[in-house]
């Protein structure tokens, strides 16, 4: 009888052992993947923050779709840090401490991601950057993967002044606004001009709340320059190429353009219309032949139906297809190191070339592309009120670097006749 | 730094066209801050608004300017209620309460940032009408239309408004509840009815001051936070109330930010204003039109 109980006993013990032994796993297995980031969803980002989140969601959703990562489906943690950097720094401890997140994607821009560095290099934590201009140059993070197209401070301005050497020109007027991202760009790019021998004629700083450019525009059309390369943000590009459309910038000027963000926004291109006409500015995708990478056009006409519902960006060339990609370079190297370990994934990132629907990506030490891609783009012919026209090829000519040109610069004057 | 006085004459006439602006956003608030005393710190959340609904309106083919005319009835009401709501919550019981009546408005900014934030998005909005992006030709002065616009507009408030505030009876009563309330009050008339309708017309003129704002650049939900604090120093710089000041404190403002843009390095304007708002204080600590 107590042989029996005992067999009994051990039978019971030997079944619960195996259900526990299993459903371990089991419950592993169904714990999701967490990758965790904040996004600008309010605030002078938001603009671009809200695109770049649904182009992350298609990602997780493809990705579940072809069943997770490691087997495990992926979730993304989002919240919103309202453009700012003060909320940056609390929102990814958070993350960290509370959510458990098992990798991080970096906040949008430039200065936001800046206030996380330290933090993350503490850490010793994985970082997937999401357009930070020089956010690591100082912190030197050897985990930080930056999905722009640059590199180092002067590799988003030199296609433009590559364009220029084309125009034959002597002198430069610098415009930028008094921001991290726009001084940044504005050491790049005045040693450029200076490598290249052009005299400076113009060179103002000016603050984030100006209302109206007439009079910085007359200002520069006074100093008759060659080129004037601007620096500014959305609101401020709008303010600028109207101005230059009403008061004139001048006949000498044969390049304007240049580091204005804000003239790759669907909304801004629409309502500028043709007063884009002739300007020249940083782009990382146009939809010209030279730029059809794999799955680009597919990503798009998907990017852009769930937009026009979220009353974003419509056309996602700006930062959706390269948030998207961040979501594939996670995949690549998940699945690669079958490891959510971030020096392992770290180590593939580094030494191994990243497929994405914006082409291929291979790092440099710093986490920056080891080979920029800033196109510069003429905006050429474009009609008023009409979004649609620059889903076409011609609208935005790409006139460097050589590898993506799909046509030769022309003198701003003559553009826009 | 390339200096003419072609140029110096130009930032002038730049400047004066801006100084109009900044007068027109700000004469709203001329009469509800500084005329009835309320701390309006939604006054630029609901001119962002304004932007808006202009917009709005525009995408059904109005003209920028019409639409603001066409929406200052319905923004008079807003205005009403708006007041009233803030008399019977706060200012009714007394001036603590007033005071505390800051974070009422506080919270309708925020109300209206997030509504426009759901309503259209967060990308900069703007209107297209046969005025904006060209200009008139004088020599070799080009001035843009949009600008000259924001000009008449804000001449045509200050004409309008001065005018309602010293030859009509509720204009004089509305005056009159600025200086002293209890005298008002023991004359027969309702000081509260006064200062409701008053905020209405305060709101009614911002209604077109928004129209305007979109006129001459691109609106955000949150571009309010820009103009906080220019609205409030115009006000104050003219001295409470007096809106011949508000026209003549954003010329000021506008003249001497057009010369430091032009002249002196764009990165000082905004410090010159402050500082010249300071220095007026310091001098005289009411304004420079105010009693």
């Amino acid at each position: 009888m107590m042989k029996s109980f005992k067999r009994r006993w051990f039978l019971v013990a030997g079944v619960l052992a195996i259900a526990i032994g299993v459903s371990v796993p089991v419950a592993q297995a169904q714990q999701p993947i967490k990758i965790g980031h904040s996004m600008s969803l309010t605030g002078g980002l938001a603009g671009g923050g809200k695109a770049a989140l649904i182009a992350l969601q298609m990602w997780v959703e493809d990705v579940n779709a072809k069943g997770g990562l490691l087997g495990r489906k992926v979730e993304l943690i989002t919240y919103d840090d309202q453009s700012s950097p003060a909320n940056t720094p609390g929102i990814y401890t958070k993350l960290l401490d509370v959510d458990k997140v098992d990798l991080l994607i970096g906040p949008y821009a430039t200065v936001p991601t800046a206030a996380i560095m330290p933090l993350v290099k503490e850490r010793g934590l994985l970082l997937m950057g999401n357009f930070g201009f020089q956010s690591n140059a100082k912190i030197q993070h050897d985990m930080w993967f930056n999905n722009g197209s640059w590199n180092d401070a002067a590799s988003w301005s030199e296609n433009f002044f590559l364009a220029a050497r084309e125009l034959n020109v002597k002198t430069v007027a610098f415009l930028a606004a008094d921001q991290e991202y726009a001084q940044a760009l504005a050491g790049g790019a005045k040693a450029i001009a200076a490598n290249m021998g052009l005299k400076t004629v113009y060179d103002q700083v000016y603050p984030p709340t100006t209302v109206d450019f007439s009079t910085i525009i007359r200002a520069i059309r006074a100093a008759q320059p060659d080129v004037v390369y601007v620096m500014s943000y959305p609101n401020d590009s709008v303010g600028i190429v109207r101005s230059v459309n009403e008061i004139g910038v001048g006949s000498s000027v044969k390049l304007i353009g240049g580091g204005m963000v804000g003239l790759q926004f669907a909304p801004v291109m629409e309502s500028l219309g043709s007063m884009l006409n002739g300007w020249v500015n940083y782009h990382f995708y146009v939809p010209e032949k030279t730029m059809e990478f794999p799955g680009v056009k597919a990503f798009l006409e998907r990017y852009s139906k769930r937009a026009i519902e979220a009353k974003v960006d419509p056309l996602g060339f700006y930062l959706p297809l390269f948030d998207y990609a961040i979501g594939q370079m996670i995949e690549q190297a998940v699945t690669a190191t079958k490891s959510l370990d971030h020096k392992v994934l770290a180590k593939y990132l580094h030494e191994n070339e990243m497929k994405t629907i914006v082409g291929g990506i291979r790092y440099a030490k710093d986490g920056e592309r080891a080979k920029a891609r800033v196109i510069m783009i003429q905006f050429r012919g474009v009609a008023d009120k009409n979004i649609d026209q620059f889903r076409q090829p011609g609208k935005q000519v790409i006139v460097a670097p050589a590898e993506y040109k799909s046509g030769a610069v022309v003198p701003f004057d003559q553009a826009r006749k | 730094m390339i200096f003419s006085f072609q140029l110096l004459f130009e930032a002038i006439v730049f400047g004066i066209l801006l100084g109009c602006f900044y007068a027109a956003v700000s004469i709203g608030l001329s009469v509800a801050f500084g005329l009835l005393d309320v701390p309006h710190v939604a006054h630029p959340a609901v001119l962002i608004f304004a932007a808006y609904c202009a917009y709005l309106l525009g995408s059904y083919g109005w003209d920028p300017i019409l639409a603001g005319l066409a929406l200052m009835p319905l923004f008079f009401l807003f205005g009403v209620v708006m007041y009233r709501f803030y008399y019977e919550t706060f200012e009714k019981r007394g001036t603590e309460a007033a005071v505390r009546g800051l974070a009422f408005f506080f919270g309708i900014a925020f109300i209206i940032e997030v509504g426009l934030i759901l309503a259209f998005g967060v990308d900069q909005r703007m209107v297209e009408a046969d005025y904006i992006g060209k200009s008139l030709t004088f020599g070799e002065m080009r001035v843009p239309l949009r600008m000259l616009l924001a000009f008449g507009v804000a001449l045509a408030l200050t004409a309008a408004l001065t005018l309602y505030l010293s030859k009509t009876f509720t204009g004089r009563a509305i005056k009159a509840v600025a200086q002293d309330e209890p005298a008002l009050r023991l004359m027969g008339a309702n000081p509260v009815r006064i200062k409701q309708w008053a905020f209405g017309i305060a709101t009614a003129v911002t209604a077109l001051a928004g129209a305007l704002l979109i006129v001459v650049g691109p609106v955000e939900p949150m571009l309010d936070r820009v103009y906080i604090g220019r609205t409030f120093c115009v006000v104050v710089l003219a001295g409470l109330g007096s809106m011949t000041g508000t026209l003549a404190a954003g010329l000021i403002l506008g003249i001497s930010e057009s010369i430091v843009l032009m002249h002196f390095g764009a990165s000082w304007a905004p410090a010159v204003a402050y500082a010249l708002l300071l220095v007026v204080l310091g001098i005289r600590p009411q304004g420079l039109f105010g009693r």
